[in-house]
């Protein structure tokens, strides 16, 4: 959060002097570092910046959250009619010349 | 057939209606069985699933219903939602937070990824619904990994911006958390 770069920069516990992730940077790479996407230097840097800011590290928890939530509330129950569609349409590939019976029911 | 639930729920996203999920799904599973040769065994079952259910959508469904392709998205800062269901000062509590988020119903939830452009929806669905990595969801989609990144990021920030419109609608944006009642 950019409001709080003052309060960060400002020699924060911790604040390894040389590693300056400013809440703009951590706020940018949040995603980023949600995703594990970031390589194991930059993720140990937003991590203690993460540990030392709390704006940001509130901003990191409703992400996190809000994330769990979508994932948790796009689910959908498949239709029975579906599966044995499926599985018939498969069955009956099966049965044709040349089918390999190695492939079934794997996916 | 364990990948099926996933699949269902991500062609019932990109199609935006059942019965065109339920024909998406099918055509994936007869194709993924018709060319289960080309898949190399010890990589990613379920990545090349999600390809084949991917190239099937693109190639057959958007392209039968010459849905006019709308290539962006309105974009808006970082942490969106946030800025909006937190308190002024900034701090949010760990409950209001969790409570907030909460009263998103479902349907509000699915409606606002099926509010994204396709590109933005596709890659938001696999990133946060089916958990992908970048350089998964590049493969899945036939797309440069940057390109990838960008369509998450901004699909991420446009989903804020439609969640937080139901928010609105409802009146739940505004009042002190705690106090947001479904």
């Amino acid at each position: 959060m950019s409001r709080d770069v003052d309060r960060v920069s400002s020699g924060a516990p911790g604040d390894d002097a040389e590693v300056t992730v400013d809440c703009g940077s951590a706020i940018h790479q949040l995603y980023d570092y949600l995703d594990g996407e970031l390589t194991e230097k930059r993720r140990i840097q937003i991590a203690e910046h993460l540990d030392y800011c709390a704006p940001c590290a509130n901003a990191l928890g409703f992400e996190s959250e809000l994330r769990q939530v979508i994932a948790d509330k796009c689910k959908d129950h498949v239709p029975e009619s579906l599966i044995e569609r499926v599985a018939h349409l498969i069955e009956a590939e099966q049965r044709q010349p040349g089918a390999d019976p190695e492939r079934a029911g794997q996916a | 057939m364990e990948h099926m639930p996933a699949l269902y729920s991500a062609a019932l996203r990109m199609t935006r209606n059942p019965s065109d999920a339920e024909d998406l799904v099918q055509e994936t599973y007869l194709r993924a069985y018709r060319g289960f040769g080309s898949f190399t065994e010890g990589t990613n079952l379920r990545a090349w699933l999600y390809r084949i259910l991917t190239n099937t959508y693109i190639n057959s469904y958007r392209a039968a219903k010459r849905r006019p392709e709308i290539s962006d998205v309105e974009d808006v800062e970082d942490l969106y939602l946030y800025h909006r269901l937190a308190p002024s000062d900034g701090t949010i509590s760990r409950s209001a937070e969790e409570e907030a988020l909460a009263t998103f119903t479902d349907d509000e939830v699915k409606a606002a990824i099926e509010s994204l452009p396709d590109s933005f929806r596709i890659a938001v669905l696999l990133a946060d619904v089916e958990g992908f990595s970048y350089k998964e969801i590049a493969e899945i989609t036939d797309v440069p990994i940057g390109t990838v990144m960008s369509r998450i990021h901004r699909g991420r920030r446009a989903l804020q911006k439609a969640l937080h419109d139901f928010a609105e609608s409802r009146g739940l944006v505004g009042t002190a958390p705690g106090r947001s009642t479904e």
